[in-house]
C-alpha cells in the first residue's frame, strides 16, 4: 500500500530521482486477483464441453417423445415429410466411410512413420515436418474438390469397372454405381485427410522407447525390422492402437470433404462402390429445411447428438490410452 | 562377414521398400493436391475475382468476383481468433504456471480434449441451436462466436504443448528471485514461448479460415462485404462449395479459382508462421 | 602380439568436428586391452568403431580400416549384422529387453536362427546365465520379466544376453559406472574369467579398474593416440609425458 521509495540514482539531468517501485503486498494482490481471473476463464472449456452435450440432447427431446431410441437408431427409411425417421443408412453410412477411410491410411501412415523413427536421417525428417504440416492444413473443401476432380473419376472409370470384373464375385465389391462418387472415394480422400495426424502421433509414440533399447537388439546383430519388431512395435503398439482410433474420430467428423465426393444417397451400403450419407453430410445438407417440417430439427440435430457421443466415446478413451504412453500431456 | 542374403536380409530390404513406397504416396498426395489446385484454378483467376463482388447472373457465369467471400473469411475468422485468443493465452498460462499438474488441471486438460475431438458440424450445430436461442439470424457475429468456439481448443492446446516444453529452471530461477507466479507467467513465459504462442495462433486461424461446416448455418452467405455485425458473411469454403455446385462449367472453373485462393491463403499462413516463429526465435533463450 | 583387431589410419567426425585422429593401433587376442583418457578424449567413439555401432548416430564419418582377424568391417559387402555378433558389446546401462529373463538370452539366438530344437534354447539360455554368474539366482524365475531384477543383476543379464550369440569379442563402454560396488566386483570377476575364451576391450574412466583389468592398455588424449602397450609397462614406465600426468591424476 505504502510505496517504499529507494532514493538514490541521479536522472539524465542529474536531479535526485525516485524509483517507485510496488510493494510486494500490491503485486502479491494483483498476483491473487489475476489468479481468480485466470482460473474463472478455465472453467469455461468444462462448461463448453458440458455444455454442447447438453444443448444438442435437448434438442433431441422431441423427436425422442414420439419415437424410442432404438427405432430412430435401427430405423432403415428416411421420408421427413412422412414422419420416418431411421438414422441407420447414416450411421452405416458413417461407419462405412470411416472404417475404410482407416484402413486406407493405416498400413502406409505407421510404415511412414516407422520409417522417420528407424531409419531417417535428420535431414529427411526436416523436409517431412512441413510437408505433414501442409497436408494438415489444407482446408476440408480443397480436400472435396481434389476428390470432385481427380478421384470421382479414378474409382469411376477405372477402379470400380476393374473390380467388377475381376473381384466381381464378392458382393464387397461389387459396382452397381455408374459414377464414382462412392464409399471408397470418400474413403480415399479421408485416408489422405487423416495421414498427417497419424502420421504424428505414431511417431511420438515410437520416440518414447529409449535409444538404449534399440542399441540393445542391434548390438547382438539384429537388423533394424527385427528390432521394430520384436522391440519397438511390442511396447508401443497399444499407444499407436489409440492413435489410429482417435485419427478415426476426425475422420467420422470429417463434413465438406467427405460430402462432396460420396453420393448422398441414403441407402445402406452394402459394397464400397456404393454411395453412401454419412451424419455430417445429412445434417449440411438438409440444414436449412430444418424448421420447414415437424421434428425435421429435433431429428438433424439429434443425428447431431448421436455423431457426437460416438466421438466422445471413442475419444475419451484413446486419449485415456496415449496419455498415459506419452506422459500426462501428448501431442 | 561378407552378406549372404540371410532371410533376415530379405526381410528388411522388402520392408524398406515398402516404406519408401509409403513416403512416396503421403509426399506424392500432397504434390497432387497442390497440382489439381493450380493447374484449374489459376487459368481461371483473373483480377477481377480478387477484387469485386458478385454482380447479377455471377453464379451464372457473368461478372463479378469472389471479393465477399474473400474479406468474409477474413472477418470471421479474424474475428473468431481473436476470441478465442482472449481466452487461450489465459488459460494457457494458467496451466502452467499456477496449476501445473493439480486435479483441475487435469479436468480442464480432458475438457480441453473432448473439444479438440467435436467436429466442425456439431460446432456449427450447437452454434445454430444458441442462435435459434438468442433469436439471432445468420451474421458475421454468429459465425465468429462459432468460430472461436472450433478455435478455442486448438489454440489452447498448440499454447499448452509449446509452454509445457518451457525449461523449468527458467521458472524456477525467476521464482527464486521473488517473482510472483503472475509476473513469471507475463514476463518470462510469454517471452520465452512467444515463437510457440505466435505458431497457435495461426494455426488456429488458418482451421478457422478453411472451415465449412461450421459457418453453414451461423453466417449465412451473400454476395455483399459484411458491413455490420448482424450482416450475414460470405466465406470462401462456402463459396467454392456452391460454385462447384452450379451445372456451369464457367462457375465451376471459378470454383476452382477460389479454391487456389483459399489454398494459397492457409498455406501462407502455414509456411509464414515458420518464418515468424524462427525470426522471434532471437529473443528467447535457447 | 597376435592382433584381433587392427586399425589403420582411422579417423572419424561428428559433422565438423574431428573425435579420432589418426589412429593406428592393434588388439591384443584373448586379453583385456584397456582403452583409459579423460573425458571426451574419443575412448567410447574408437570402441563405437569396433562394432560399427558410431554409424548409429547422424552425421558421423569414418575413415580408414578397421580389420578384425583380417578383414575391413567397413567394406561395402560386409554384413554389419554379421560384424556385430562377432564382437559384441555391453553398455554403460543394462537395458533389459521388455521380455522374461529367458528370452532376453534366447534373443540373439532366434535372430541368427542358431538352434533348432527347444532343449538345444533351454540348454544354452543355462550355460550362458551360469558363465554370466547369474544362473543360480533367477533358475527358479525364468519367465518372470527381466525387468523385475535389480540394476547388477539385470547387467549381468546384458552379458548373458550378449554371449549367446557367441561373439568372438567382448566391448565394454564403462560396463560398470552405472553399478553399485559389489555388482561391480562381479562383473570384473566374470571379465576375468571371460578373457580366457574372448578378446576384451574395456573403456574406463577410472585408473583403479583399469590397472585392476588390463593386460594391454591404450591412452588415449583429445581424439590421438598417446601410449599404447601392455599394461606392466605403461603403469610403470611411461614413455610419454601426458600419459605420466594423467596417471598422476593430474587430471
Amino acid at each position: 500500500m505504502s510505496e517504499q521509495v529507494i532514493p538514490v540514482l541521479p536522472n539524465a539531468n542529474n536531479e535526485e530521482g525516485r524509483i517507485n517501485r510496488p510493494s510486494l503486498a500490491s503485486r502479491r494482490r494483483q498476483d491473487r486477483a489475476a489468479g481468480r481471473a485466470f482460473f474463472i476463464l478455465t472453467v469455461v472449456p468444462v462448461v463448453l464441453a458440458v455444455l454442447i452435450t447438453i444443448a444438442l440432447a435437448l434438442r433431441f427431446m422431441p423427436i425422442l417423445k414420439e419415437y424410442p431410441l432404438w427405432e430412430l437408431i435401427s430405423g432403415t427409411v428416411w421420408k421427413p415429410g412422412k414422419g420416418q425417421f431411421g438414422f441407420w443408412p447414416f450411421i452405416a453410412g458413417t461407419f462405412w466411410v470411416t472404417i475404410v477411410g482407416v484402413v486406407l491410411a493405416v498400413p502406409p501412415c505407421i510404415l511412414t512413420a516407422l520409417y522417420l523413427s528407424e531409419y531417417a536421417r535428420a535431414s529427411t525428417r526436416a523436409i517431412m515436418k512441413p510437408l505433414l504440416d501442409l497436408l494438415a492444413a489444407i482446408p476440408s473443401v480443397v480436400y472435396g474438390v481434389w476428390g470432385v476432380v481427380a478421384i470421382v473419376p479414378f474409382v469411376g472409370d477405372t477402379l470400380a469397372p476393374a473390380c467388377e470384373k475381376y473381384l466381381g464375385f464378392i458382393p464387397f465389391f461389387t459396382s452397381k454405381n455408374p459414377t464414382g462418387y462412392s464409399i471408397l472415394a470418400g474413403g480415399i480422400v479421408l485416408a489422405v485427410m487423416i495421414a498427417p495426424f497419424i502420421i504424428a502421433v505414431t511417431y511420438e509414440v515410437l520416440a518414447t522407447v529409449s535409444q538404449g533399447l534399440r542399441e540393445a537388439s542391434l548390438a547382438v546383430g539384429a537388423t533394424r525390422w527385427q528390432t521394430i519388431r520384436s522391440i519397438v512395435l511390442r511396447q508401443t503398439l497399444p499407444g499407436i492402437i489409440a492413435g489410429v482410433v482417435l485419427g478415426a474420430t476426425r475422420a467420422l467428423g470429417e463434413t465438406m470433404a467427405v460430402m462432396m465426393v460420396v453420393g448422398n444417397v441414403p441407402q445402406v451400403p452394402k459394397s464400397i462402390f456404393d454411395t453412401a450419407y454419412p451424419l455430417p453430410a445429412l445434417i449440411a445438407n438438409n440444414y436449412g429445411e430444418m424448421m420447414s417440417i415437424p421434428l425435421y430439427d429435433a431429428a438433424l440435430l439429434g443425428a447431431a447428438f448421436i455423431l457426437l457421443v460416438i466421438i466422445l466415446v471413442f475419444n475419451i478413451s484413446s486419449t485415456l490410452v496415449l496419455q498415459r504412453m506419452l506422459g500426462k500431456r501428448w501431442v | 562377414m561378407n552378406k549372404h542374403w540371410h532371410r533376415r536380409h530379405i526381410v528388411e530390404a522388402f520392408v524398406k521398400v515398402l516404406m519408401l513406397l509409403s513416403f512416396a504416396i503421403v509426399a506424392g498426395s500432397l504434390g497432387y493436391i497442390l497440382w489439381i489446385v493450380l493447374a484449374r484454378g489459376l487459368p481461371a483467376l483473373t483480377w477481377d475475382m480478387l477484387t469485386q463482388t458478385p454482380k447479377g447472373g455471377f453464379y451464372l457465369g457473368k461478372e463479378g468476383g469472389i471479393l465477399n467471400a474473400i474479406i468474409g473469411s477474413l472477418y470471421l475468422a479474424g474475428g473468431g481468433t481473436l476470441i478465442a485468443l482472449i481466452f487461450s493465452l489465459p488459460i494457457a498460462l494458467y496451466l502452467e504456471t499456477y496449476i501445473g499438474d493439480s486435479k483441475w488441471g487435469h479436468y480442464v486438460r480432458l475438457a480441453l480434449d473432448v473439444l479438440w475431438g467435436i467436429p466442425s458440424i456439431v460446432y456449427g450445430a450447437f452454434g445454430f441451436t444458441l442462435m435459434l436461442a438468442l433469436g439471432m439470424r445468420a451474421s458475421l457475429l454468429g459465425g465468429i462466436i462459432t468460430l472461436a468456439l472450433l478455435e478455442l481448443p486448438i489454440m489452447t492446446r498448440a499454447m499448452d504443448e509449446v509452454i509445457r516444453r518451457m525449461p523449468p529452471d527458467l521458472e524456477q530461477a525467476a521464482q527464486a528471485l521473488g517473482s510472483t507466479r503472475l509476473e513469471v507467467a507475463v514476463r518470462i513465459v510469454i517471452r520465452q514461448m512467444l515463437p510457440g504462442i505466435v505458431t497457435a495462433i495461426l494455426l488456429a486461424f488458418g482451421r478457422g479460415i478453411g472451415d465449412a461446416a461450421s459457418v453453414l448455418f451461423t453466417a449465412g452467405f451473400t454476395d455483399r462485404i459484411p458491413g455490420s455485425l448482424m450482416d450475414p458473411a460470405a466465406s470462401l469454403p462456402l463459396a467454392v462449395f456452391f460454385q462447384l455446385g452450379m451445372p456451369y462449367p464457367e462457375v465451376q472453373a471459378r470454383a476452382y479459382a477460389s479454391a487456389l485462393v483459399l489454398t494459397i491463403i492457409v498455406l501462407t499462413i502455414s509456411l509464414g508462421s515458420r518464418w515468424i516463429a524462427g525470426r522471434l526465435s532471437k529473443f528467447i533463450l535457447k | 602380439m597376435d592382433p584381433h583387431i587392427q586399425v589403420k589410419n582411422l579417423n572419424a567426425y561428428y559433422g565438423s568436428a574431428q573425435a579420432l585422429k589418426d589412429i593406428n593401433i592393434e588388439i591384443p587376442r584373448k586379453q583385456i586391452t584397456v582403452i583409459m583418457g579423460p573425458s571426451g578424449c574419443g575412448k567410447t567413439t574408437l570402441l563405437k568403431t569396433f562394432n560399427r555401432f558410431l554409424e548409429l548416430t547422424d552425421g558421423t564419418r569414418i575413415e580408414g580400416e578397421v580389420l578384425v582377424d583380417g578383414q575391413n568391417i567397413y567394406e561395402r559387402d560386409v554384413d554389419v549384422t554379421e560384424v556385430r555378433k562377432r564382437v559384441g558389446l555391453l553398455a554403460q546401462r543394462p537395458f533389459p529387453l521388455p521380455m522374461s529373463i529367458y528370452e532376453n538370452v534366447a534373443y540373439g539366438l532366434h535372430i541368427h536362427r542358431m538352434k533348432k530344437e527347444r532343449k538345444e534354447y533351454r540348454a544354452a539360455v543355462r550355460h550362458y546365465l551360469e558363465v554370466a554368474g547369474l544362473y543360480e539366482e533367477v533358475k527358479h524365475r525364468l519367465m518372470s520379466p527381466a525387468t523385475s531384477l535389480s540394476i547388477g543383476q539385470q547387467q549381468r543379464l546384458c552379458l548373458a544376453r550378449g554371449l549367446a550369440v557367441e561373439p568372438e569379442v567382448i566391448l565394454g563402454d564403462e560396463p560398470t559406472s552405472a553399478l553399485d560396488p559389489i555388482s561391480s566386483q562381479n562383473i570384473e570377476a566374470r571379465l576375468l574369467e571371460l578373457k580366457r575364451d574372448y578378446t576384451t576391450v574395456i573403456v574406463t574412466h577410472t585408473l583403479r579398474q583399469a590397472k585392476r583389468l588390463a593386460d594391454y592398455v591404450i591412452y588415449m588424449y583429445m581424439g590421438e593416440l598417446i601410449e599404447s602397450g601392455p599394461a606392466k609397462e605403461v603403469f610403470s614406465n611411461p614413455k610419454h609425458e601426458r600419459t605420466k600426468q594423467y596417471l598422476e591424476g593430474l587430471f
